[in-house]
């Protein structure tokens, strides 16, 4: 026993002159952390149970808690830095692959950061959105490279299927399973309201979600979970998910425990199984073989709907979207190696996968000079956190952004990173009934449509200052961009100046 | 009128509503001079189990049996609000035993009380509904209620 403890990670500080003994902490905390001591009338916390979610501090009506990062603390060393050391006690005593959730949390360069936007002064006026229309429209779908007309001379209006988004916002695939009923409800609801999409994931689509079908995208991966006709039919477009940011190279996992009622409906699997995706897709070996399962889907769907083929940033990410603009998709997605998940292994979470600020750039610059950049939209995801993220997305020649981490904290994820327990105090990450039921679809698509409308403001102000008056005219426009405390290497793939340039 | 409603399925038994209303009602400042080391008498309940809870508070009845029942006249309604005079009350539980919701019961003192919306308190809304961390409990107008 003692040579496997850990000391908690943090402490439960409760101020006692000002709790009050009610008790709402004990019956919110589903890590079990709080106690009612009746002997001595007051709260108790077994802090080794605590995963910092903050659900007791938000609810306590006196503010009587806080949690606060342990200070017990091994001998500092730069090299074993005490997390290390206990991952590998962790292993010594388990023999097992770590677990992670959500996205990479280590200290490696943001991009976004360190790339600042222009704006208008003297010689060009910016613009005042408040005054003047100011466009966030975008459509997202292989665009015609030609005009036609017919034998009378009047255009030939036929357009390839196109997905029209208000803001170029969209909620990343989060699979029904992987969150819960009321946060899938919340998403459907808000994309509806404001007129976007949000993305089933591989987690198939529950009935009662079929009617917000025209702002779904509905997900094909390896697994092809919850994959059937009327799947399909319902949705605005299909991604084929070859891959994650993540967990590039791997598959999914769904433990058997969160397959149950719905969800195993829904997935088309029998209850307690575990859901388990394969890494590859077991009939895409080349780029021919993804154009086989494009046309599939195209079929399937009567060439009604955009096929959107999402992969994960990785080394050769210019030269695979290449791939995938040849192979008849009409939207590629890329996801960051700082994308979310449900549950990876920690070692694959923080260690593959690379920027996707570099991933777009390059994927832009490589579509343009291979004269296809018009065959595909581009869509990037993996922590996009704020407008200003979205604005230079856009400018490094994005068509739109996904949010998936965002949208979740819009719902009440604290980012504690334990969604892999399925204990989630915050009713997302969970299919527990008592803790799904904490998430009110009413409370939640509203704080979304707030987050989203207040990031369009944003968009619009920060498009202003530019004198840009259509999100369209910023789409690759990285003269918009400058970079600070970038090397020539970084700034060249960019494709930016340095600030001061 | 504007009435108490509660919605079961957001219930999540947290019982703050509980805390809320026995500080809206204790007419101190501060929760915790209010409520610290004390054995608190709310106007809503709590009801339920881990699966399902719901809370439960005077549902201001079209045509109030309390108001029927009391046998000092201390139960009336004013502009749709069942109230209760307090100095009126014999404490004869006469009203606990008729109310079909259970929305009575005695206060600290031994005399009854109830939910009065809060409107004769320094809240001057539901102190319940404005705590609610899930909206599950909601003040709004429905028309009136069918007996």
């Amino acid at each position: 026993m003692s040579i496997e403890f850990i000391y908690p990670e943090f402490e439960v500080i409760r101020n006692e002159s000002r709790c009050i003994a009610c008790r709402v902490c004990e019956r919110q905390c589903a890590n079990e952390v709080h106690s009612y001591d009746p002997e001595r009338g007051i709260m108790v916390a077994d802090e080794s149970k605590c995963v910092n979610c903050h659900r007791c501090v938000a609810l306590c009506p006196t503010r009587a808690l806080k949690i606060v990062k342990s200070d017990c603390a091994l001998r500092e060393n730069a090299n074993w830095p005490q997390s290390t050391i206990n991952e590998i006690y962790k292993q010594a005593s388990s023999g097992g692959v770590l677990l992670s959730s959500m996205g990479n949390p280590n200290p490696l360069p943001v991009y976004w950061d360190k790339i600042l936007i222009n704006a208008s002064q003297v010689t060009n006026p910016s613009i005042d959105p408040l005054r003047e229309p100011m466009e966030t429209k975008v459509c997202l779908g292989k665009k015609k490279q030609e005009i036609r007309r017919d034998e009378n001379g009047k255009l030939v209006c036929e357009m390839t299927p196109q997905l029209e988004l208000s803001v170029p916002i969209m909620f990343s695939a989060m699979s029904y399973g992987s969150i819960s009923y009321n946060a899938h409800a919340s998403l459907a609801r808000a994309a509806t309201e404001l007129g976007i999409l949000y993305n089933t994931g591989e987690g198939g689509l529950h009935e009662d979600f079929y009617v917000y079908g025209a702002n779904t995208i509905v997900q094909v991966a390896s697994g092809r979970f919850g994959v059937h006709k009327d799947y399909l039919e319902a949705a605005a477009a299909v991604e084929i998910k070859m891959g994650q940011g993540a967990k590039p190279g791997i598959g999914g996992h769904l433990p058997g425990a969160k397959i149950v009622g719905d969800v195993s409906r829904t997935r088309m699997i029998p209850e307690g199984t575990d859901a388990i995706s394969p890494a590859p897709h077991h009939d895409i070996y080349s780029i021919e073989d993804l154009r086989q399962l494009v046309y599939s889907l195209k079929e399937a769907t009567e060439y009604k709907k955009p096929v959107i083929v999402k992969v994960a940033a990785v080394h050769n990410i210019a030269a695979i979207a290449s791939g995938i603009a040849r192979s008849g998709a009409d939207i590629i997605s890329i996801d960051g190696f700082r994308g979310g998940t449900g549950a990876a292994p920690t070692r694959i979470r923080n260690n593959v996968g690379i920027p996707i600020e570099l991933a777009l750039a390059s994927v832009d610059q490589r579509l343009r000079e291979e004269g296809i950049r018009d065959n595909v939209s581009l869509v990037v995801g993996g922590s996009i956190r704020s407008s200003a993220d979205v604005v230079k997305a856009v400018a490094l020649g994005a068509d739109a952004c996904y949010i998936g981490t965002a949208a979740l904290i819009a719902l009440g994820c604290h980012l504690c990173r334990t969604c892999h327990s399925g204990k989630c105090n915050w009713g997302i990450a969970t299919q527990r009934p008592d803790l799904v039921k904490r998430l009110n679809p009413d409370i939640g698509s509203k704080r979304l449509i707030n987050l989203v409308r207040a990031w369009q403001h944003e968009i619009k102000e920060l498009m202003g200052g530019m004198g840009i008056n259509s999100i369209e005219a910023l789409r690759g426009n990285r003269l918009m961009l400058r970079g600070v405390g970038l090397n020539e290497k970084e700034l060249q793939i960019l494709g930016i100046s340095h600030a001061g340039e | 009128m504007k009435r108490i409603y509660v919605n079961e399925e957001w219930c999540l038994g947290c019982r703050l509503c509980e805390y809320n209303c026995a500080f809206a009602n204790s007419g101190k400042r501060d929760m915790v001079t209010a409520l610290k080391g004390k054995p608190i008498f709310p106007r809503i309940h709590i009801e339920g189990d881990d699966k399902i809870s719901y809370a439960v508070s005077c549902r201001h009845c079209t045509d109030p049996i309390c108001v029927k029942s009391c046998i000092a006249g201390a139960i009336y309604k004013s502009d749709g609000v069942v109230q209760i005079r307090k100095n009126k009350c014999v404490g004869c539980f006469t009203c606990v035993l008729v109310c079909p919701y259970g929305a009575l019961s005695p206060s600290e003192s031994g005399v009854m009380q109830k939910c009065e919306l809060c409107l004769t308190n320094s809240v001057g809304e539901p102190a319940c509904v404005k705590g609610c961390p899930n909206r599950a409990i909601v003040y709004e107008e429905r028309g009136a209620l069918n007996e």
